[in-house]
């Protein structure tokens, strides 16, 4: 039964977004009621694909109702099924925060015409990515997912939209196209692009062959990853988007990237010499990512890097190729999502209320607004890893793992995890002192366009910022509750894995037992025709 | 079994002028480049399926003379969606030759920072440059006055001793008279002149003060421009 919805969370938003573009910038109530049912109906059948999952084994649906090796499958193991529920939770949240928005700005008839059609067709890549089993098929739905970041990223189509958008849209296409080169290759050399097939036929290659096919599919994850080498155009293109586009392509866009490098390790090249290289490079996202962050002036770009810089703790999780060592990875990969989208929502909060997002203009928030100033301590330490919360267990789970493998490459990775955390901690604590600690700057109070007094919500349009359409941002001290919501909501999951770090872990580890064991995901896809 | 080359070379040179095409910063060159690289992939796919055959339509050729059916079906998928992506990019190229007049990809703002952070750095070199000259003129001025206060204490001390001298010398008291009277009215000179030229010094002071205020102050304005990558453009 369970296993006929594995392709409701690819078909539904598609669905929902096509009924979206028919009805165009009509009937607002109708499109949010869409909306926010779409995707909750898919938090519902990730929650119920992930319980079965769990308990059952691998799920497997053949679209079309093609044979298996020759159809498309769509898999819904562990791993796919967990990143379902995180990511339709992270996207539910960010959707009711960007409907908020747009109703509080009496911005209506862009955003639903434009903005949620094509958020839905990138939360239906998303789920397509996290799916698939099948190389092709992946590589469309990055399609999915990158057209309508595309089209999200530049949105409203000003000056420094399409500045970021070009150096986006163009990393994205060459990225694409050699991800093609990938499939083209693996093809060639095993005759099939079923995940679960080439992960058997892959192991007969001669070994120059793999690593060729390997390194061109890792370089194309890695670009999508934003891994250091690849990792400079993501600190350029994110920070200028509207701000509920950055929270969702900074929760999950990276991660789409994350879970295909750990299927690509886990299920098609395990073990290899490739490892020592993602250590590497997982070092080196960490330091020269957190050190971007600690020069910024800007929250937005300040949490870009941060961004970068954690997907190295994930990157070192796969890196280890241990089932500790994934089960880290996979645990950090949840909490990551979480926090560092409700910390780019807070930053929207922030930019609503003050008007800009510049650490050097900002100031005295914690008296102004200390809501806000709460929503964004709490994330703030959970990335920066203070215990007891997730960011400290994600962390501890990553150093257990790297000095139960012990030698000297993991020693350092764990040296490096520590300063890249006591530098998060460091990022975190100058933007929370300049923001939201020092004395507010004179006339702050004015930008924010109301008497303080005042109780009544006054709009006024702060020069120099751009709002959802591009537009100058409009601020407000009175925050719409949805929008408090909506952030509020994410920040509390956040913390709830604190108190779920039991059953979370036990999940996470049979996650990874699952992933390195590789046959329960290929006899779930092939099934009897083996 | 043979394989033909031309085709594997012809999909090699596609991908090679396209990432020729690509190391551009015109944006109309970065979508021929993305369109040549496109095509020389797919060719690649194609190619991937093995040597060509007959229709894949089952009842109209023998099985086993069939090309490969499903690189044809990826690379219809890959067609259509890089058709899509390069119409975006074209209308990207057109928003931005509406904005800003050309289609260049611009600098990316980390870059900018570092520039202006250079620039900045020199602005600063400049200001302190400019409060050095100035110090040193102040300091050229006070040696001018000095040597001007040595000069007359020089000449007080000489009229003195010639008055003295002449008075015992001649010993009359018209004369003496005379003499004293001639002595003020060339101290009075001496005393015009001098505020006349400590005058126009402190003028030439103030002046010089005024400008360097003046040239801080521009400096100033443009370092707190530079400070803000987004406001200043590219240059």
């Amino acid at each position: 039964m369970v296993g006929e919805l594995v392709a409701v969370p690819v078909l539904l938003p598609l669905f929902a977004a096509g009924l979206k573009l028919a009805i165009g910038g009509r009937s607002r109530r109708l499109q949010a009621l869409i909306s926010v049912v779409t995707l909750s109906a898919v938090l519902v059948v990730s929650l119920l694909l992930l319980a079965a999952a769990d308990t059952g084994g691998p799920l497997a649906a053949h679209v079309g109702g093609w044979a298996p090796p020759v159809g498309i499958a769509l898999v819904a193991d562990r791993l796919s099924s967990l990143m379902l529920v995180v990511s339709s939770a992270v996207t539910l949240c960010v959707m009711i925060y960007s409907l908020a928005q747009a109703y509080a700005d009496q911005e209506y008839a862009a955003p639903l015409a434009i903005f949620h059609p094509a958020y839905l067709i990138m939360v239906a890549g998303v789920s397509d990515a996290f799916l698939s089993g099948d190389l092709f098929n992946l590589f469309v739905a990055f399609e999915m997912l990158l057209s309508g970041s595309y089209v999200l990223l530049t949105f409203g189509g000003t000056e420094s939209r399409i500045r970021a958008g070009a150096t986006y849209v163009l990393i994205g296409l060459a990225s694409s196209l050699l991800f093609l080169v990938g499939i083209a290759v693996s093809y060639g050399a095993t005759g099939t692009v079923s995940m679960a097939q080439l992960a058997e036929r892959f192991q007969v290659l001669p070994d120059y062959l793999k690593l060729l096919v390997e390194l061109t599919l890792l370089l194309v994850f890695v670009v999508k990853a934003a891994i250091f080498p690849m990792s400079a155009w993501l600190p350029d293109s994110y920070p200028t988007a509207p701000a509920p586009a950055t929270a969702l392509f900074a929760g999950l866009l990276t991660k789409v990237g994350i879970y295909s490098v750990i299927r690509l390790e886990a299920l098609l090249f395990p073990g290899g010499p490739v490892s020592v290289l993602l250590m590497w490079a997982a070092l080196l996202t960490m330091l020269v990512g957190i050190f971007g962050a600690v020069a910024q002036t800007d929250i937005k770009r300040m949490l870009s890097f941060t961004l970068v810089s954690h997907i190295g703790y994930m990157v070192f999780g796969v890196g280890l190729s241990t089932v500790a060592g994934m089960s880290g990875a996979v645990f950090y990969v949840v909490h990551h999502i979480t926090v560092q989208t409700s910390l780019f929502l807070v930053t929207g909060l922030i930019e609503r209320r003050a008007g800009t997002t510049s650490l050097d203009d900002l100031g005295g928030l914690m008296r102004l607004a200390p809501v806000i100033a709460v929503l964004f301590f709490v994330p703030a330490m959970n990335l920066a890893g203070i215990p007891p919360m997730s960011g400290f267990l994600g962390k501890l789970n990553l150093v257990q793992a790297g000095v139960a493998v012990g030698g000297a490459l993991p020693f350092l990775l764990v040296a490096g995890g520590l300063v890249t955390s006591l530098l998060t901690l460091y990022a975190m604590a100058t933007a929370w002192s300049k923001a939201f600690w020092r004395a507010p700057a004179p006339g702050t109070a004015d930008r924010a366009g109301t008497v303080l007094e005042s109780e009544e919500t006054t709009l006024t349009r702060a020069p120099g910022t751009e709002g959802i359409t591009g537009g100058e941002i409009v601020t407000s001290t009175t925050m719409p509750a949805p929008m408090l919501g909506a952030t509020t909501a994410l920040v509390v999951l956040g913390l709830s894995y604190t108190v779920l770090a039991g059953p979370l872990s036990a999940l996470t580890r049979r996650t990874a037992e699952e992933l390195i064991a590789r046959e329960p995901y290929i006899s779930a896809v092939l099934g009897s025709t083996r | 079994m043979t394989v033909s080359l031309v085709p594997f070379v012809a999909s090699g040179t596609l991908v090679a002028a396209g990432v020729a095409l690509l190391l551009e910063r015109s944006l109309v060159r970065l979508l021929v480049g993305v369109i040549l690289l496109g095509n020389g992939v797919n060719l690649l796919i194609v190619l991937a399926g093995g040597p060509a055959g007959e229709p894949p339509i089952l009842g109209v050729s023998p099985r086993e003379r069939m090309a490969d059916p499903l690189p044809q079906a990826m690379v219809l998928t890959s067609l259509v969606i890089t058709l899509g992506v390069t119409a975006f990019l074209l209308a990207m190229v057109h928003r931005s030759w509406q904005l800003t007049g050309g289609d260049e990809v611009q600098d990316d703002t980390e870059d900018r920072r570092v520039r202006l952070r250079a620039r900045r750095g020199e602005l600063a070199r400049s200001v302190l440059a400019r409060r050095e000259a100035y110090r040193n003129l102040v300091r050229q001025q006070r040696a001018e006055l000095a040597r001007l206060d040595a000069a007359r204490r020089e000449r007080e001390r000489r009229d003195a001793e010639e008055a003295s001298e002449e008075a015992s010398k001649e010993g009359g008291s018209e004369r003496a008279a005379r003499l004293r009277a001639e002595f003020a009215r060339r101290e009075r000179e001496q005393a015009a002149r001098e505020r006349e030229i400590r005058r126009r010094l402190r003028r030439r002071r103030r002046q010089a003060r005024a400008e360097m205020r003046e040239a801080i102050r521009q400096d100033r304005e443009r370092q707190a421009r530079a400070q803000d990558p987004e406001l200043e453009g590219d240059d």
